[in-house]
C-alpha cells in the first residue's frame, strides 16, 4: 500500500509534465479567434514547408507570433512563481510565505514602474525590477532582524507586509505624479497580464526561469535540510547562511523577471506549493519539480481562460486572486495546516 | 588516555557585564558517556552549543577529535518528513551541495533504522511517532553521519519511564559497542548514575565540578546544585550493587 503510494508520488512530476505539454498544445487553439486543431496542424505544416495548405496571414500571425510567446511566457511565469513559493516556504519553514508576502513582488513592481516613468527601455525595466525586488527582500530581512524575532517566524511576514506596503505606496506616488502618459499601461501591467508578450519577453523569462529552476532543482535536497531550522541544519554540517543567500538571490532573480514581463500575479506562489505538498508530500526532491509544473499549469490555465472566456481580457493577476483566495481558505480548512507542526 | 574533547578556560558572554560561562576546564575521554547536570538557566545548552561549534567561545580554547552529531531537545520538524527522510539527512556532509543522496546513502539510512528496530516504520511520518521512537530516529541519523561524538540535549526530558530506559540503554550500547563518545544534559541524577562514567555539575556560571560519577554525584553536591534533599541508595539487584540517587520530599503527609 505504502509502496504503491510512493510509486504514484514519484511519477507525479512526469504525469504533470505530460499534462503541461498537452495544455500548451491545446491552448494554441484558444483565444478571441478560435482555431480548431486540424487547422492548427495545417498551419504548422505550412510554416514548416511540409504540404501546401491555403492559410491566411492572420492565422500565420496568431500561430507563429502571437500565441506561442504568450503561452510560453505564461507557463514560465507560473513555473517561476510555483518553484519560488515552494523554495521560500521550505527555507523559511513557514506555510504563509510567498514572494508577494516577503516584499519581493512589491519591490520589483516599484522598480519596474520607476523605469517606465523615467522612460527606460525594456532592459532598464527588467534591471530596475530586479534591483527593486532584491532591495525589498533585504529590507524585509533587516526589519525582521531589528524586530528581534526569528527570521522564519511571523516577524518575517509582518516585515514583508510593511516593506511590500511601502513599495506599493511608492508605486502609487509614481502613478500620481506620472507625466509620461504611461499610466494606463502601468495600471494594466501591475494587475498582471500576459497581453503583449513577445519574443523579447520570452527570451528574458526563459533565461531567468531556466537558470533559476536548474539551481533550485539541484539544491532540492539541501532545502529539506534548511527546513529543519538553523541549529539542527548546522549540527549536521550545513552552512545555512550561504545556502539561504543562494536561494534568496535565485528567487529574487526569477520573481523580478516575472514581474518585469507580466506584472503582479499573486497567490500562485502560495497555493501551488500547498497543492503540490498534498500530491507528493513534503520532500523537496519531489515537491519542487511538482510545484514548478503545477505553477506552469495553473498560470497557463488562467491565461487561457482570460483570453478565451472573459470579455476584454480580465488581467490574470485579478483572476488568480479571485480563484486563489477561496482555494487557500479551503486548503487551510481541509488540512488544518497538516504537515506543518509549528 | 585519549580525549575526544578538551576545553580550557572556556568563557562565553553576550556582553562583558554578564558571563554565561567562565573558566571552564576539562577533558572528555574518548568512548565515555559524559553527563552534564545543572539547574535551568545555568548555561548547559550554551555549553553544548560551544562544544558543537554553533557558538564561538568569547575566551578559551576547545579541541575536538572527531565528527560530532547533535540530538536536540524536543525535536520538532516543520514538515511531514518520514523517519527515513530524517535519517537520510544525516548524510548531509557526505553529499555535495548540488548532489542528491546516492543509493548507498539510502542503504546506510535503512540499515541504521533497522539497527534501532524501526525499519517497519521507515515511511511513517516523523511527527506521528512516539517521543522515544523520535529520539531513536535522531540517534539513527547521528549514526549515519558517522559521528564519533554524539551530543544530546536532555534526551529523556519528555519521555515516559519505559522510553527513558530505552534511551539510556541505547546511550550505553552506542558507547560500548560503537565506541562513541556520548555527552548528554539531564535533570535526573539517577540517569547519570546509570550510564555515565564522568559528570559535570554546573553550580554557577563560573562554579562547577567535574569528575567520576561516584565522586561527584554525592548527596552534598546535589543538594548544593538543586537546593533539595537527596538520598544516595545502594540497591542489591541479585548480587549486583546498583547506585542510585533519589529526591526526598518531606512534610507532605502530615
Amino acid at each position: 500500500m505504502i509502496n504503491s503510494a510512493l510509486f504514484i508520488q514519484k511519477k507525479t512530476p512526469l504525469i504533470l509534465g505530460i499534462l503541461l505539454l498537452s495544455t500548451i498544445i491545446v491552448s494554441l487553439g484558444f483565444g478571441s479567434y478560435p482555431i480548431d486543431y486540424n487547422r492548427i496542424t495545417e498551419i504548422i505544416l505550412h510554416l514548416l514547408g511540409i504540404g501546401d495548405y491555403a492559410v491566411t496571414l492572420k492565422e500565420i500571425a496568431i500561430i507563429e507570433y502571437i500565441r506561442p510567446p504568450r503561452i510560453l511566457v505564461a507557463t514560465l511565469s507560473g513555473i517561476a512563481l510555483g518553484v519560488s513559493g515552494a523554495a521560500l516556504q521550505g527555507m523559511m519553514r513557514n506555510p504563509l510565505v510567498e514572494p508577494n508576502l516577503v516584499g519581493v513582488t512589491g519591490g520589483a513592481a516599484f522598480g519596474g514602474v520607476l523605469a517606465i516613468v523615467i522612460g527606460l527601455a525594456q532592459a532598464g525595466t527588467i534591471l530596475l525590477s530586479f534591483i527593486g525586488g532584491l532591495g525589498a527582500l533585504l529590507s524585509t530581512f533587516t526589519l525582521a532582524k531589528i524586530m528581534n524575532l526569528r527570521s522564519d517566524g511571523i516577524a518575517l511576514i509582518m516585515a514583508g507586509f510593511f516593506v511590500g506596503s511601502f513599495c506599493l505606496a511608492g508605486v502609487g506616488f509614481l502613478e500620481f505624479y506620472d507625466k509620461s502618459g504611461a499610466l494606463p499601461n502601468i495600471v494594466y501591467w501591475l494587475l498582471g497580464t500576459f497581453r503583449g508578450a513577445d519574443f523579447t519577453k520570452l527570451l528574458l523569462i526563459s533565461t531567468t526561469t531556466l537558470i533559476g529552476l536548474t539551481v533550485i532543482i539541484l539544491l532540492r535536497w539541501r532545502i529539506n535540510l534548511l527546513s529543519l531550522g538553523d541549529v539542527d541544519a548546522m549540527a549536521i554540517g550545513i552552512d545555512t547562511r550561504k545556502l539561504r543567500w543562494i536561494i534568496i538571490i535565485i528567487v529574487t532573480f526569477m520573481v523580478s523577471s516575472q514581474v518585469a514581463v507580466s506584472g503582479i500575479i499573486g497567490w500562485v506562489g502560495l497555493i501551488v506549493p500547498h497543492i503540490a505538498r498534498m500530491l507528493v508530500g513534503p520532500d523537496h526532491r519531489l515537491l519542487l519539480p511538482t510545484s514548478a509544473l503545477l505553477g506552469g499549469l495553473f498560470v497557463l490555465g488562467l491565461d487561457t481562460i482570460t483570453r478565451s472566456v472573459t470579455q476584454g481580457e480580465i488581467p490574470v493577476g485579478v483572476l488568480s486572486a479571485f480563484i486563489g483566495t477561496p482555494i487557500v481558505s479551503f486548503i487551510f480548512w481541509k488540512t488544518k495546516t497538516k504537515g506543518w507542526n509549528e | 588516555m585519549e580525549y575526544a574533547i578538551t576545553f580550557s578556560n572556556i568563557g562565553y558572554t553576550y556582553n562583558t557585564q554578564r558571563w554565561i560561562l567562565r573558566n571552564f576546564n576539562g577533558n572528555i575521554v574518548k568512548g565515555d558517556v559524559f553527563a552534564i547536570l545543572g539547574p535551568n538557566g545555568m548555561g548547559k545548552t550554551t555549553f553544548l552549543k560551544i562544544l558543537l561549534g554553533l557558538l564561538k567561545p568569547t575566551e578559551g580554547t576547545i579541541q575536538e577529535h572527531g565528527r560530532m552529531a547533535f540530538v536536540p531537545q524536543l525535536f520538532q520538524v516543520s514538515f511531514d518528513y518520514s523517519a527515513f527522510d530524517m535519517v537520510l539527512m544525516g548524510r548531509a556532509n557526505k553529499v555535495g551541495i548540488f548532489a542528491q543522496p546516492s543509493r548507498s546513502d539510502e542503504e546506510a539510512s535503512m540499515a541504521a533504522l533497522e539497527r534501532f528496530g524501526l525499519a517497519d516504520m521507515a515511511h511513517r511520518p516523523f511527527h506521528e511517532m512516539s517521543g522515544g521512537q523520535r529520539q531513536l530516529v535522531i540517534f539513527a541519523r547521528a549514526l549515519v553521519a558517522e559521528a564519533d561524538i554524539i551530543i544530546l540535549d536532555e534526551p529523556t526530558s519528555a519521555l515516559d519511564l519505559k522510553n527513558q530506559e530505552l534511551i539510556l540503554r541505547w546511550i550505553h550500547k552506542l558507547s560500548r559497542e560503537e565506541g562513541l563518545t556520548i555527552i548528554f544534559t539531564t535533570h535526573h541524577p539517577h540517569h547519570a548514575h546509570a550510564v555515565a562514567k564522568e559528570t559535570l555539575l554546573m553550580f554557577g556560571h563560573d562554579d562547577y565540578i567535574c569528575g567520576k560519577v561516584d565522586d561527584v554525584l554525592t548527596e552534598t553536591n546535589l543538594k548544593r546544585l538543586y537546593g533539595v534533599n537527596l538520598r544516595q541508595i545502594d540497591i542489591d539487584n541479585q548480587g549486583e550493587i546498583l547506585k542510585t540517587i533519589v529526591p526526598v520530599y518531606t512534610g507532605f503527609h502530615r
